[in-house]
This record gives structure tokens, C-alpha cells and sequence, in this order.
């Protein structure tokens, strides 16, 4: 109602809906990307309720307990058996019981409840994808928008930071980040992140994305910066930052919220993936990607313990993806945003 | 011509620059620890940190640094480990390279060929539910961690199936050289081809049949239908034709990721002694001497390889005279 200030005559009430009701009802009516979004939250459910099932089934996913005792149906079940192959002098430990109450995919090599671990290694994965896209997106709008609108010298820094940093291999650049950061921690001013923290890979992957965001970005505005709308403000004397903000921000809108869950999938494979190279997530923390790390080695007598979040892995991806896909077409039926490579 | 190609290999040049420079900040000037305490590597004695110091003369500015560094990986080649006493890093690297090749270059192979056939089926059966299963297979592909996907080859090529005749001639994990055994080359990569290649056909494929739909739409291809030419013959002779171009640019630029990337993880699953194998070990006992040769002549790669496939384009595609 702001509004009303500044129009003298009666602004005539609008017929039908806005673009965004447009939006959310063509999403709505998508769906594959209803389904998709729907066995995501139910994934981020799960996740969130790992304290909860910790505490039910009486386990602690951080704790080894190689000596623990399983009382099922009435037997007594050691969590770590002894081997009965070869010499009989390693363990192996307790296969799926697919009993949700105890063990329900069995126990790792410290003879830790899996599934427990796995939901709190999805927290840790989800977490860490989200953050990590909140922060490529502030950081990759933040040079594509000051690059777009600036243009001169502001561009030409920025957009050779950006064309480096896109030809450097992605997995290539995280490890170099992660080794460096692994041990000691980073320390910028006063600002301390201790190693091990899981702030650490939402750094690390934030940063190795900024060009997927800031380079379509740049493109947007360096359009918008020649449309008439833009231009008037501009000589009409509207400080820059104001235009920044109130004219082209709300222009590339669509595209940050579309890139949101194909980020986020991204991420999380890359995640996963320095976790699994144990640059990521440290123990005793878990994350899908360290719990197929710990699945390796037990791979052909406890397949379970790699598969299980590996699965986890792929179907959040998957219904990421798709969701993404139907955000896309719901907000922008022309538009040919991609994002990566594809 | 002449022009755009000076162009490119000029970019490539300053990339390159900048991908050292970046490289060269990123392991001896972030904040926090002592790059020597790095280098060093875990418990390394007074002496051992100070022969550090000296020979990256971490006691200079910050230039001079980049120069030695420069040298010792590229020039002499002197780099050494320091968890593995005086090991040469730059001759193991070097070695590694044919390993990492021979994969990369069958799966590429692997993934054009069925990603093209994929691609012209579901956009040959557009909208019926050969279209809708092949992208929703190319959909999973992408999903999949491709690590992930490694081990559970492995998991049935290996241990649950290896008896049965469908995965019987799996030979135990490992490489072996071209040269020496070209049988057995072959038959170790295989199931690291098929693992690299499904990520990648999923992706060419939902792009090659976005492409071909696109150009299904153009004049061109009413034209042809005017003529009286067969359906097949427009798809495969016309369409196709066109489509290939995003496809080969996006060749170019997934070829070079694939050698930093993917492979890497596909070779630590499937224990090839690559480039990937040799940056997990020396990830795994904190050489960094090693990560920094790996990483350097990976990503030098990989630019090369990309501003090859461009100049490549700008020689066979006339449209592109001043990209």
C-alpha cells in the first residue's frame, strides 16, 4: 500500500495473477517435480529426526563399540563376529538385520549402527550442500552484478578471475583448497575456522562454483544494463547501488532461485566426493560421501555399509535435479538456464 | 582465422599463468599454518623444516617463491617428497600419465558413441516412453556418485557375479600396460570405461536430444521433408549434422574436467595407478609436494586440452570467425 502516496489517481485493481502465482501454479501442476520435491523433504525429515532414532534405538553413532552385544529374538548377537575365514584373527561386523529397532544395516568397521550414522551423515551432506549454495550464489552474484554493471576495469579484473577460475578443474581446485586448510585451519583476521570444522568444505566448495553463478550472471546484467528502464534510472542520477538493487536484482531473481536446487546437487556430489578422497567432512563426523569411505573396505562382506548411502546420495540428487527442472519451466518456459556444463 | 586462433592461445596463456599463480597462493600464502610445516609434512624435524625454508626460499619475497616453485615442477623437475624421502615427484607423475590416458580416452570413446545412439532414438521417439525412460536413465546417471558407482561394479563384477559367466573374464583389479599385455589392458578397463562412461552419456544424451529437437524445427528440415526425403535420412544426414556442434564444444571442455575430476575418483575405486590413484595416496599421507604436481600438470592438461578442442572449432566451423 505503499503506493498510494505516490499515485494521485486510482491505480485500477489487477485482473488475474501475478508472475509468480503464475509460477508456483504451473509448478504445482508439474508433477514429476512435486513428486521429486516431496521425496526430498521426506529425506530431510529423516535426517533431521537422527537424534530422535538415535535415542529410540538406544545407539551412538560416534562411540565405537566393538565389545557391544545384540540381544535379537532372544539370542545373543555380538555387534563385531568373529571371522570365520583364514586364520579366524580379524572381525567382521554384524550384517543388516533389517530390523529398524537395532542395526538395521548392520554395523561398520567400529562396530557403529549404520543407519544411525547415515542419517547424521545426511545432515551433515545436506547442510553442507545448502551452505555452500547460499554462499556461491551471495558470492558469484556479487562479482557477476558488480562486474555486469561496472564494467570497465571492474570487468576486466573480475572477468579474467572468473575465466581462471573456470578453467581450473573443479575437483582439482578443492583439493588443493582442503590439503592446505586440512590440518591447520584457516585464519583470515579474526576470523579462526578450526580444521575439522564443517564450515571448511562449505568454503571450499562455495567458492569452486562462483563462476557457474557469476558468469550467466554478468551476461543478465550486462543485457539489463542497456535496457531502457536501466538506462533512465541511470539518467535520471539514481545512485548505482540503488539501481543495483532495485532494478536488477529483481531481474536476475529467477535465475539464482532457479539455480538453487541444481546447485544444491552439485554440491552435494561434490560433497560426498571430498569426503570419500577424506578431504571433506572429518571423522568423527560423518557424511554419505565418509560413510562409502568406511564401506570400502568391507565392501564384499558388508556391501550395505557403501550402498546404502550411496543410494541416499543418488536419490536426493536425482530429485534435486528434477525438481530444478521443473522450477525452471515453471518460472521461465523460454529460458535455456543451465548450469555447469550440461 | 589466424586471428581467432592468436586469440584463443593467448587466453590460453594468461589462464595457464593464472592457474599457477593461483595454485602457487593457494599452498604457500593461505593464512594459517607454516607452508615449510606443510611441505614438510607430519613430525618433520628443526633441520628437515629448515632445508624446506631454504630450497622454496620461503625467507624471500613472495615472487622469487613463485619462480622456484615454477622450476622445481616444471623446469628441473626436482620437486621432492618429503613423507617418502627424496622421492622424485615430477618422473612419478610422468608415469602416471599413460594410466590415466588409456581410461580417460576409452570412456570418452564409450560415451560419444552410445550417447549419439541415445540421443537419436529418445529425439527419433520424442514424447513416447522409449524418450521419457532413456532421459530418466540419463537423469540417474548424473545422479550417481560416480565412485559409488565404481564400487558396486566392483562389488558384483568382482565378488557377487564374478562366477557366473556374465563377469567371469573380470580380471582382478589393477592396471596393465598397453605395451606389455594389450589383452589384459583392455580387459582391466573395461568395467572403468563402462563406470566413467555412464555419467557422461547421460548428460550427452539429454543434450544431443535437446539439440536435435531444436533443429527438427528449423526450415532447413521442412525443406528436406518437402523434397520427399525419409525421416531417417533427415534425422541422421541433417539434424544431426547441426546438433553435433554443441555437442563437440561441450566435448572439448568435459574431456579436460574428466582428467581432474571423475577419473581421478574412478581410479582410486578401480586401484589404476593414475594420476587420480597418485593424488588420493599422497591426499591420504598429507605429501603435498605430490598434490602440487598432480594438481599442476592436471589442470595444465586439461587447459590445453580445452583450447585445442576450441581451435579445432574455429578451423572447421566457418561461422566462427572472430568468437
Amino acid at each position: 500500500m505503499s503506493d498510494t502516496t505516490l499515485s494521485t489517481a486510482p491505480v485500477p485493481a489487477r485482473k488475474g495473477r501475478g508472475p509468480w502465482a503464475r509460477a508456483a501454479r504451473r509448478l504445482w501442476q508439474n508433477r514429476s517435480a512435486m513428486v521429486a520435491l516431496a521425496i526430498f523433504l521426506l529425506i530431510v525429515a529423516a535426517c533431521l529426526a537422527a537424534p530422535l532414532y538415535a535415542r529410540w534405538a538406544g545407539v551412538d553413532p560416534f562411540q565405537s563399540t566393538l565389545d557391544a552385544v545384540l540381544k535379537i529374538d532372544g539370542v545373543d548377537v555380538p555387534v563385531m563376529e568373529q571371522s570365520t575365514e583364514g586364520l579366524g584373527l580379524g572381525y567382521t561386523p554384524l550384517g543388516p538385520t533389517w530390523n529398524l529397532k537395532h542395526y538395521f544395516l548392520g554395523a561398520d568397521n567400529q562396530g557403529r549402527d549404520v543407519l544411525a550414522r547415515m542419517l547424521y551423515g545426511g545432515l551433515n551432506s545436506l547442510w553442507i550442500s545448502a551452505a555452500a549454495t547460499v554462499l556461491t550464489l551471495i558470492l558469484g552474484t556479487a562479482m557477476g552484478l558488480a562486474a555486469g554493471f561496472f564494467g570497465g576495469l571492474t570487468d576486466t579484473v573480475l572477468s579474467r578471475i572468473l575465466d581462471v577460475l573456470w578453467a581450473f578443474p573443479i575437483y582439482l581446485l578443492a583439493i588443493s583448497l582442503s590439503i592446505v586448510t586440512l590440518s591447520e585451519g584457516l585464519k583470515i583476521g579474526p576470523f579462526v575456522i578450526e580444521s575439522g570444522s564443517l564450515w571448511l568444505p562449505v568454503i571450499i566448495i562455495g567458492i569452486v562454483y562462483i563462476p557457474y553463478v557469476a558468469r550467466p550472471i554478468r551476461g543478465q546484467v550486462l543485457a539489463l544494463r542497456q535496457s531502457e528502464f536501466v538506462l533512465a534510472a541511470i539518467n535520471l542520477g539514481v545512485p548505482g547501488g540503488r539501481i543495483l538493487w532495485r532494478d536488477i536484482l529483481p531481474n536476475v531473481a529467477t535465475t539464482l532461485i532457479v539455480f538453487v536446487p541444481l546447485m544444491m546437487a552439485l554440491n552435494m556430489l561434490t560433497e560426498s566426493a571430498l569426503s570419500f578422497l577424506s578431504i571433506g567432512v572429518q571423522p568423527p563426523d560423518a557424511s554419505w560421501g565418509t560413510i562409502i569411505q568406511d564401506g570400502q573396505a568391507l565392501l564384499y562382506t558388508r556391501p550395505w555399509v557403501a550402498l546404502a548411502p550411496g543410494l541416499a546420495i543418488a536419490v536426493s540428487v536425482m530429485a534435486l535435479n528434477v525438481f530444478g527442472d521443473g522450477l525452471r519451466d515453471a518460472l521461465d518456459p523460454r529460458s535455456k538456464i543451465r548450469l555447469g556444463r550440461d | 582465422m589466424i586471428y581467432a586462433i592468436l586469440r584463443r592461445l593467448g587466453q590460453m596463456l594468461f589462464v595457464m599463468f593464472g592457474i599457477s599463480v593461483l595454485v602457487f597462493l593457494i599452498f604457500f600464502a593461505t593464512p594459517g599454518a607454516d607452508p615449510a610445516a606443510r611441505i614438510a609434512g607430519r613430525n618433520a624435524s628443526p633441520e628437515v623444516l629448515e632445508a624446506v625454508r631454504h630450497s622454496f626460499g620461503f625467507d624471500r619475497p613472495l615472487p622469487v617463491q613463485y619462480a622456484l616453485m615454477m622450476k622445481k615442477i616444471f623446469i628441473t623437475g626436482d620437486l621432492t617428497s618429503f613423507v617418502n624421502r627424496g622421492w622424485k615427484v615430477v618422473p612419478a607423475v610422468l608415469d602416471a600419465i599413460p594410466v590415466t590416458l588409456s581410461l580417460v580416452t576409452g570412456a570418452a570413446i564409450l560415451w560419444v558413441v552410445l550417447s549419439i545412439l541415445i540421443g537419436l532414438v529418445a529425439a527419433a521417439w520424442r514424447d513416447t516412453w522409449i524418450d521419457r525412460g532413456l532421459m530418466a536413465l540419463g537423469l540417474l546417471g548424473i545422479s550417481m556418485p560416480v565412485y559409488w558407482l565404481g564400487e558396486v561394479m566392483n562389488l558384483l563384477s568382482q565378488s557377487r557375479y564374478h562366477d557366473t559367466w556374465l563377469f567371469s573374464w573380470v580380471p582382478p583389479l589393477g592396471y596393465k600396460a598397453l605395451s606389455d599385455d594389450p589383452k589384459g589392458w583392455f580387459l582391466t578397463l573395461v568395467i572403468p570405461w563402462v563406470t566413467l562412461a555412464i555419467l557422461y552419456i547421460g548428460i550427452y544424451g539429454r543434450v544431443l536430444r535437446a539439440a536435435l529437437i531444436e533443429a527438427m524445427q528449423e526450415d532447413y528440415i521442412r525443406t528436406a521433408r518437402a523434397k520427399g526425403l525419409s525421416e531417417s535420412r533427415i534425422l541422421l544426414r541433417h539434424a544431426l549434422r547441426t546438433s553435433l556442434i554443441a555437442f563437440v564444444t561441450l566435448f572439448g571442455l568435459d574431456f579436460g574436467a574428466l582428467v581432474g575430476g571423475s577419473a581421478l575418483l574412478t581410479e582410486v575405486v578401480f586401484g589404476l595407478q593414475g594420476i587420480g590413484k597418485l593424488t588420493y595416496d599422497a591426499l591420504q599421507s598429507l605429501d603435498l609436494p605430490m598434490i602440487m604436481a598432480t594438481v599442476m600438470y592436471a589442470s595444465m592438461f586439461v587447459v590445453i586440452a580445452n583450447a585445442i578442442v576450441d581451435m579445432v572449432y574455429i578451423l572447421l566451423d566457418p561461422r566462427v570467425k572472430t568468437a
